[in-house]
């Protein structure tokens, strides 16, 4: 909740004047490690880069409840099955925190849903992957909100401060959708049968390229990146993030007892980072344009939920009403 | 929405209102700010703040209020209302050097 400020913070003058000038106190409050509220001035273009970004993380919050939502039906103990519930749940708060910060810059709930529904908007191509074994539970937790924790722990300190204290919340309630990822497959390598353990490697061959492609183009490729950093918006460059997690994941790769699928992954003394092979940018483009296993089945999946679900948010809409005109006080 | 907007925004049509949401931790702490929700009526309001801000004992106690009833000051006029206590320094304790002696005071 963030109210309008009344009017642009002064200085009068005539328009353009005052725009640079506007300008100018923006840049310095950047400069120096300020946090933007939603009600302050902002540069039309930092808000539509916020909203952009924003909204594509909430709509990957709840398009990435699809493939795991997959499986809470077959999770093979009830144990699984209650951890699998409350990390998809946790999902669901997490595109609710996220859509309420952009909703804090003038954009509402429905017209963000109604672009992730008309695919105006993106999400994070990794769902565009399915779910093909249970191992896959356990590989997104380790893989997925892995590479989910390293981009995000940098948003904590996001000059826009309505979404850095989402991504506090996120990260805090995060960090348990990781180990429990890794726990299952543990379980699976250590107690596990020789096909159960194949399963595990099969996940991880499949999961491992999609994952490392979450970080985004490299740097050289990435033309946002520079200006979203002079911004604040964004803190750590997407090859550098990439590096970090893949530094992370060989050692924990090797407790578990899985192979990485990269015959070039090799220690790099001078970078102090693992080496990797190259990336198939080509299937990352395809995917995020729209053409990846499940594009169309986890947009039709968010369509149908939100046209089924119509009538209810119009009867309790219908249903207050009444209530509000029949008592004066609840 | 823009920066010159007099009022609280208004939902969109058909939208459900939003809410903010305000939890105590424990007894004995104020409850605080946490996040806001859309929701149908308070009762629905307060039910999803359950669910959401809550899943781990983050709470012993939850208020929701409308956000379109909040009155806030106005961020134009934060130097105004603000900068005024900037000089007071003898408002504060340490203001006073006092001797050794009876420094805890």
């Amino acid at each position: 909740m963030d109210l309008e400020a009344k009017r642009p913070a002064t200085p009068a003058g005539p328009a353009p004047e005052r725009a640079a000038e506007l300008q100018r106190r923006f840049d310095e409050r950047i400069d120096a490690g300020d946090f933007i509220e939603a009600k302050d001035w902002m540069p039309d273009d930092y808000r539509r880069t916020l909203v952009r970004q924003i909204s594509q993380h909430a709509h990957s919050e709840i398009v990435g409840m699809l493939p795991e939502g997959n499986w809470i039906t077959r999770a093979p103990t009830l144990k699984r099955k209650a951890i699998l519930l409350a990390k998809v749940q946790d999902e669901g708060g997490h595109g609710l925190y996220l859509y309420a910060a952009a909703e804090t810059l003038g954009v509402s709930r429905d017209e963000m849903l109604a672009a992730l529904h008309a695919g105006r908007a993106k999400y994070s191509s990794i769902f565009n992957y399915p779910t093909l074994t249970w191992a896959d539970v356990g590989v997104i937790g380790w893989l997925v909100d892995g590479a989910a924790i390293m981009n995000q722990v940098p948003i904590c300190r996001c000059s826009f401060a309505p979404y850095a204290r989402a991504m506090i919340r996120i990260c805090r309630e995060e960090s348990f959708h990781q180990r429990q990822g890794f726990d299952s497959l543990l379980t699976m390598m250590r107690d596990g049968t020789e096909a159960q353990r194949a399963m595990v490697q099969d996940a991880v061959d499949r999961w491992w390229w999609p994952s490392i492609m979450m970080f985004g183009p490299p740097d050289e490729h990435s033309p946002n990146s520079a200006q979203s950093m002079r911004w604040g918006i964004k803190r750590v460059s997407n090859d550098e993030l990439r590096a970090r997690f893949i530094d992370a994941t060989v050692e924990q790769a090797k407790v578990l007892g899985v192979t990485l699928p990269d015959p070039l992954l090799a220690w790099n003394e001078a970078r102090g980072h693992y080496d990797h092979g190259p990336i198939d940018w080509a299937e990352f483009k395809r995917v995020v344009a729209g053409d990846g296993p499940c594009n169309r089945e986890r947009l039709a999946a968010r369509v149908k939920a939100w046209e089924d679900g119509a009538w209810v948010r119009e009867a309790a809409l219908a249903h207050a009403r009444k209530r509000e005109t029949a008592e004066p006080t609840p | 929405m823009t920066n010159d907007a007099t009022t609280a925004p208004q939902p969109a049509a058909g939208e459900w209102p939003l809410w903010e949401v305000f939890v105590r931790s424990r007894a004995g702490l104020d409850h605080k700010h946490c996040g806001s929700l859309h929701a149908a009526d308070a009762r629905m309001a307060i039910q999803m703040a359950r669910d959401v801000y809550t899943r781990r004992q983050e709470g012993s106690s939850v208020w929701v209020v409308r956000s379109d009833q909040i009155v806030a000051s106005d961020p134009g006029d934060k130097e105004a209302y603000f900068d005024p206590m900037e000089d007071k320094v003898y408002r504060h304790p340490t203001f006073y050097r006092l001797p050794d002696a009876v420094d805890h005071m």
